[in-house]
């Protein structure tokens, strides 16, 4: 008995505490994800935002979200039924599994496999099937042609995304994400591969549907697309889903060309701040350029948004790619084991 | 290992039981979902044999991009239910004749197991000691197996360019946008400053 | 071996806590609120109009194209995974394999280009 408990419940019971802490974490840094956009948003149009609910209006987000879980749950006659509540489950569940892998600081993370990297491009591919769900679930036209914008939109990104991993992989020579980010403490990847970090962040905002690419939710056109026949709490998990998954990004694209957990200078005042402060002010920073963005540009036009992903970034990450190999292989830089 | 083996029948019956439901569910959309089911627990039957690449990669492109395809197809084409199902006794010889050889096939792979008891010496370990099996694979994929690489590559040429003469169907009257013609006019062809007499008009 | 199978069950676990959060939250919800469907409430979303026909249609062949083209590059980028973290030990030879790899693969998308099989109106 003490056997059966020492080997499986405590070792058991350790992973599930360290999932709670990933988790609960996450949900409120979601939550106030939401709230930090309205605030940013308000500050650069000369608005206040939320300031009513709570000092500040820091209750805001816990009011909305109370509001959702109280509202009915509208599942439109003509949809199907297990698809349709199916199709935001899977939007959350994936925007939470992805950071099974992520280190959060040295040693700081859950599952520490060997393809890393694979592991959250993978991840990433399936995003595309809760907006597909929704939209042929709901049975609306509106809902329907923003899935169709949306899948073609975030399949054209996956491949550049793919592209601009393997440049840095090729430096790295790991598809671990630990090694990855020791890899680094030379320089951040963002300094030699700073085009590809460019078109790494223009492809997140791609693949997490978020203004100027929006397109699948144009509001104007297609009245917030996939989950326009979505409500209350199934509504709220594609909110959820979305909000974590502009999280998972920053941390990818931290961990990718920001160096992770390390300091920018390893000297005395930057090193004695822990590494998961760095992590998380990092992320922060590249959260705050997906706000800014979001208040600057127009949306795209369809056809130029598809311009965009097939002919300017996936020859361009192409060549970079050939280009990274070439200089490797040539200066014999190429890591080896 | 009990933990192993759980998870291995956990994963066995879920896609045997998904495989069931791919051919047996009313709905097409509901066929494809079913399917992404048991890629999903073939990529974790590899990861169990400790092939994490190709599990990875089978839920990449099989899952990610492979099954986004047939259900573009399945939900985008009109296709009558009902009429559907019409034929499934009529291609049920076929399909099972299909089944059998491969059964047939799937025997005599195991049965050399029996017969030859030397064979699965010649298996290749799927992870040499100290080398993750990505890194394996990369070692001998680009160099040892050079050809049937290339051929992929071809394969891929061909896959390219077959779907472009099958689908791609040029349309007339279509405008679109000439980005090196919007950016290379000139405020003289574009602009032309009128001085309009009052009440005169143009 | 063991080792690496035990770097992956905190993920399956993780899957079925995900599951578990996700299904609570729509279920809670659905406990916790009223529940008054009627037909104008449940009703397809179209303007204010009853739905004209089934939304689910006939589409544009250029998705299908998208998605097939999408299958390719993404085959192309499988390949370029285990090649980028052996590049050390596969050296010229390896190198240049993949180069041709990728020219072959150039060629077909050069040619997509010219058909205008990227152009989207």
């Amino acid at each position: 008995m003490a056997d059966f408990v020492d080997g499986y419940v405590l070792p058991t019971a350790i992973i599930v505490a360290q999932i709670l802490a990933i988790v609960l974490p996450l949900l409120v840094a979601v939550a106030y994800l939401t709230y930090a956009e309205r605030k940013v948003i308000a500050a650069m149009q000369m608005r206040k935002g939320p300031n009513v609910v709570g000092p500040f209006g820091l209750l805001q987000p816990l009011a909305d979200g109370l509001k959702l879980f109280m509202k009915e749950t509208v599942v439109p006659s003509g949809a199907n039924r297990a698809v349709f509540v199916l199709a935001p489950m899977l939007t959350f569940i994936l925007s939470l599994i992805a950071w099974a892998v992520i280190p959060f600081n040295e040693g700081w993370v859950l599952a520490d496999i060997n393809v890393g990297v694979l592991y959250l491009f993978a991840i990433s591919s399936l995003g595309v099937y809760g907006i597909i769900m929704a939209g042929w679930a709901s049975n609306s036209k509106y809902a329907f042609l923003g899935a169709m914008r949306s899948a073609a939109q975030m399949v054209s990104y996956e491949v550049s995304i793919g592209l601009v991993m393997i440049s840095v992989l090729l430096t790295a020579g790991t598809l671990n994400l630990s090694q990855l980010v020791e890899a680094q403490k030379t320089v951040w990847y963002v300094i030699p591969h700073l085009p590809m970090f460019v078109i790494f962040f223009i492809s997140a905002l791609a693949e997490t549907n978020r203004a100027p690419f929006d397109l699948p939710e144009a509001e104007a056109e297609l009245v917030s697309g996939y989950n326009v026949e979505y409500s209350s709490m199934t509504f709220a998990l594609f909110f959820l889903g979305e909000y974590a998954n502009m999280i998972l990004m920053s941390g990818i694209m931290t961990i990718l060309f920001l160096g992770g957990w390390l300091p920018p200078l390893d000297i005395a005042p930057f090193n004695w701040i822990p590494g998961i402060v760095w992590f998380g002010l990092k992320v922060a920073l590249l959260l705050f350029g997906f706000l800014w963005v979001r208040a600057t540009f127009p949306r795209y036009r369809y056809d130029q948004l598809m311009r965009l992903g097939w002919k300017v970034f996936l020859p361009f990450s192409l060549i970079w790619l050939v280009l990274t190999a070439g200089v490797l292989m040539a200066t014999g830089w190429v890591p080896t084991k | 290992m009990i933990v192993q083996a759980l998870v291995f029948y956990m994963f066995a019956a879920i896609a045997v039981a998904g495989g069931v439901m791919v051919i047996s569910a009313r709905n097409p959309v509901h066929s494809v979902l079913f399917l992404i089911l048991v890629f999903f627990n073939a990529a974790g039957l590899f990861l169990l044999l400790g092939a994490e690449f190709l599990a990875m990669v089978l839920v990449v492109v099989y899952v990610g991009a492979v099954a986004v395809l047939f259900l573009f197809v399945v939900m985008m084409l009109d296709i009558n239910y009902l009429k559907l199902r019409e034929g499934f006794l009529q291609y049920l010889p076929t399909g099972a004749l299909v089944g059998l050889v491969l059964l047939v096939e799937l025997g005599l792979v195991l049965g050399s197991w029996v017969f030859a008891p030397e064979a699965p010496a010649q298996l290749a370990a799927p992870t040499p000691a100290d080398l993750t099996n990505t890194e394996a694979l990369g070692q001998i994929v680009y160099t040892q197996y050079v050809y049937l690489f290339q051929a992929a590559g071809l394969i891929l040429l061909v896959a390219m360019v077959g779907t472009i003469l099958l689908t791609l169907r040029a349309r007339d009257g279509v405008r679109r946008q000439n980005i090196s013609r919007q950016i290379s006019r000139t405020r003289e062809e574009s602009v032309e400053i009128r001085k309009v007499p009052t009440r005169g008009g143009i | 071996m063991d080792g690496l199978l035990l770097e992956y069950l905190p993920i399956l676990i993780f899957i079925g806590i995900a599951v578990v959060v996700a299904g609570a939250a729509v279920a809670a919800s659905y406990i916790a609120a009223r529940q008054r469907p009627d037909s104008e409430k449940t009703s397809a979303y179209e303007c204010g109009f009853d739905a004209f026909d089934d939304a689910r249609s006939k589409f544009e062949v250029r998705f299908y194209l998208v998605a097939i083209l999408f299958i390719i590059f993404d085959l192309e980028v499988a390949f370029l995974f285990p090649w980028a973290v052996s590049l050390g030990e596969v050296g010229m030879f390896g190198f240049w394999s993949m180069m041709v790899f990728l020219g072959v693969l150039t060629i077909g998308f050069i040619y997509e280009w010219k058909k205008g099989a990227l152009e989207w109106e």
